[in-house]
């Protein structure tokens, strides 16, 4: 059974990270912008766990890599609904252009 | 002779009752802040009494001039020079913390009765205790710069004291002329130290008479306008002592400075810091020997303050300003004495100067003192609101009198003997200063008993509710009559001269006929013109139209000075430099910041304050490096 090349799986993470960054940078909606940095987030899961199949079979840093990671994203989850709620509470919207009381 | 702490007590006890009534005396001590604060001098007025009789009768066959009590080194700048923290006790300044610190004593004690009500009562015993301190360091310092530190410390206290009623606008005017007209003088001052310390390498005073033991001292040949540095830097310390002391044409501070509380008048600008600039000059007087031209212009100066000063006393309408101009001209007295003062002459002229100082101190202070009750009594400071006050005051009549006495010179008050050998010394230095001398004395005795009848005597008695005088104010007036009426046979000359070879010199009884002959006359006219209400003293002033009006507007020196300052100094050199300073200078600093204004105003839209765009600066910062790293860097 030939393997998927490496490059293909690299070309599906670049891609899962320019869309991440796409939505980031065009969504106002903050629940959406969070969605777009899990995509970031598993764009370079995919690169670690790749790396490591690809390049160091026999290790498993990556792997372990990826679950911190996978960790850390459900974490700063949580953290970001919290703001995101409390952002609801005050403005009645989620959306980041409304939240512009600090500016200059 | 008592040991170095009891010493150092002298000069720290007022300052620790300045720290404690600054502290705590308006809330804590209130009214017995005055309590406290007597209660400190007179230790030390105890302990400088005890110093000088150790110092004096006690240190065995052999004793040294000076003794080094202290000497702590506080600042040195490199082997060699340094500043020191040091107490010289040498004859002179034996004499001055005992007449400092008895004076402030009975200042302390008359004030608990004068200033009592007086909301700032505890304020006013912290700034004498100040006072105090300054003028104990300034004598105790062995060292030239500690003098100075001194010597602004006491300056700072005399400002804090003229305006010590300082609602009254005439009052902060006044503290404000004197500190600054004595600050510019102490500019003077403190150029001489440097001369002086950089030509000898030495600040110590005991470090510079040796300098003058060597017969080319360091610095004797190096010339500036055609005089050795060393006299020009003598000048200049002469400078500060002549601002500080009152001299012509630095003295018109003093009169203004009578804005202050009536004893302070007696404390700082009668006894003890008005003659500042005279001991300064004394101290040194070894060192001022070596250049006769310096001499010179301390002869002339103090001659013609002493002169002026008096004239100007026989016009003024003000006690305390009468009694402000006999202040200046005595302590020209004393300046021209020490300028009599000739290399291996005889002695008299420095110790006659000192002397006077000694006599002066009591018979001025009293007179202050006394002044301070009559303005306590007809709330008035004009000699036309007083009169016939003769029999009302009978104890103040009788202070007063001894005291003009005193200063009059008549035998055998203590003025006399102190005035004598002043005389003495003019007439063996220089005949014209001592005819100048003798003049003045004149004057002197007939503008003191031109007050003293105005005051006591002229108009009928009025009735008035007399109300005794209270203990505190009484027993400083009879202590401080007596040391008037008999301090001149405190035989300060042979104190002076005791651990030195040099006798002090004797005059013969004729010699004290002409001086006494004229201060009779002098009390005789002032009798004449002044005992009885009558038109005679106002038909004498048109008499004499020119000089009586230019006497009573005191030489229009203050015009000249503002003259000077307003016109001169603020129209020619002021207003070009606003100009200056407004247009070009503000003007550069305001391009740059309008300009920076306009550049942020351009950029600020950078600052969007949304997220995603920070996000793309970030983005594209990143992408911009990554290129970079990859592309160019390798």
């Amino acid at each position: 059974m030939s393997q998927v090349p490496l490059t293909h799986i690299l070309f599906v993470s670049t891609a899962l990270f320019f869309i991440g960054t796409y939505g980031l940078f065009t969504r106002r909606n903050m629940i959406t912008m969070l969605m777009s940095v899990e995509l970031i987030l598993n764009s370079v899961n995919i690169n670690f766990v790749v790396f490591n199949k690809y390049l160091y079979p026999e290790a498993l840093e990556g792997v372990f890599f990826t679950l911190f990671i996978i960790a850390i994203a459900a974490a700063e989850a949580a953290v970001a609904i919290a703001i995101i709620i409390n952002l609801y509470r005050n403005f009645r919207s989620i959306d980041v252009e409304d939240a512009g009381e600090l500016k200059f | 002779m008592p040991n170095a702490a009891c010493i150092l007590l002298i000069p720290l006890l007022p300052l620790i009752g300045f720290a404690v009534l600054g502290l705590f005396g308006r809330k804590v001590f209130r009214s017995f802040s005055g309590v406290i604060g007597t209660a400190l001098v007179f230790v030390s007025a105890v302990l400088a009494l005890w110093a000088a009789y150790g110092f004096f009768f006690g240190r065995g066959d052999h004793p040294s001039f000076s003794v080094t009590v202290l000497d702590a080194p506080w600042l040195v700048f490199y082997k060699g020079l340094s500043i020191d923290m040091s107490i010289v006790l040498e004859p002179l300044t034996v004499i001055m913390i005992v007449v400092v610190s008895l004076i402030s004593l009975m200042v302390h004690l008359f004030s608990l009765g004068y200033m009592k009500g007086e909301p700032r009562f505890a304020t006013y015993y912290a700034f004498l205790g100040l006072f105090t301190f300054s003028m104990l360091g300034l004598v105790l310092a062995g060292n030239l710069f500690e003098t100075y530190v001194f010597w602004e410390l006491v300056g700072c206290s005399s400002y804090l004291l003229i305006g010590f009623y300082y609602d009254r606008p005439s009052a902060v005017a006044a503290s404000k002329k004197a500190f600054i007209v004595t600050r510019f003088a102490d500019l003077g001052f403190l150029i001489g130290i440097l001369i002086l310390s950089f030509h000898s390498g030495t600040l110590n005073i005991d470090d510079l008479s040796l300098l003058s033991n060597q017969p080319q001292p360091a610095g004797a040949s190096t010339l500036f306008l055609g005089f050795s540095v060393l006299s020009w830097g003598l000048a200049l310390v002469f400078t500060g002592g002549a601002g500080k002391s009152a001299l012509f044409p630095l003295h018109i501070w003093l009169p203004d400075a009578m804005e202050g509380p009536t004893p302070v008048s007696a404390l700082i600008h009668a006894a003890t810091m008005v003659v500042a600039g005279v001991y300064l000059v004394a101290r040194l007087i070894f060192l001022y020997a070596l250049y006769p031209g310096v001499l010179e212009i301390i002869l002339y100066v103090g001659a013609i303050s002493a002169l002026l000063a008096a004239i100007v006393a026989c016009t003024q309408t003000d006690i305390k300003r009468v009694l402000a101009y006999s202040t200046m001209s005595q302590i020209g007295y004393m300046m021209f004495s020490l300028g009599a003062v000739r290399p291996g002459g005889d002695p008299t002229a420095y110790t006659g100067s000192i002397f006077h100082l000694f006599t002066h101190a009591f018979f001025k202070a009293l007179l202050f003192l006394c002044a301070g009750v009559i303005i306590h009594r007809v709330h008035s400071n004009e000699m036309k609101d007083m009169g016939g006050l003769r029999k009302t005051m009978p104890f103040t009549h009788f202070c007063f009198l001894v005291a003009c006495l005193a200063i009059a010179g008549i035998p055998p008050f203590s003025g006399f003997f102190s005035k004598e050998e002043i005389l003495l010394a003019a007439f063996r230095a220089d005949k014209f200063i001592y005819s100048i001398g003798l003049f003045t004395s004149g004057l002197t005795a007939f503008y003191m008993f031109r007050l003293y009848f105005s005051v006591f005597w002229k108009k009928p008695q009025r009735a008035d509710h007399a109300h005794p005088m209270p203990l505190v104010q009484s027993i400083p007036l009879a202590l401080l009559t007596i040391g008037a009426a008999f301090a001149g046979f405190v035989p300060i000359p042979r104190f002076l001269l005791l651990f030195s070879e040099t006798e002090p010199a004797h005059a013969s009884p004729v010699f004290s006929i002409p001086p006494v002959t004229i201060a009779l006359l002098g009390i005789g006219i002032a009798a004449w013109l002044y005992k009885e209400e009558s038109d005679r003293p106002g038909r004498a002033a048109a008499a004499l139209r020119g000089l009586y009006s230019l006497a009573r507007n005191k030489f229009y020196i203050d015009e000249i000075y503002l003259f000077v300052t307003k016109k001169i100094i603020f129209h020619l050199i002021g207003r070009p430099a606003a100009w200056i300073d407004r247009h070009i200078v503000d003007g550069l600093m305001n391009a740059l910041a309008t300009t920076t204004a306009r550049i942020s105003a351009c950029i600020k839209g950078l600052q969007s304050g949304k997220v995603q765009d920070y996000a793309w600066f970030f983005f594209i910062g990143i992408a911009g490096l990554a290129i970079f790293f990859i592309y160019i860097y390798t």
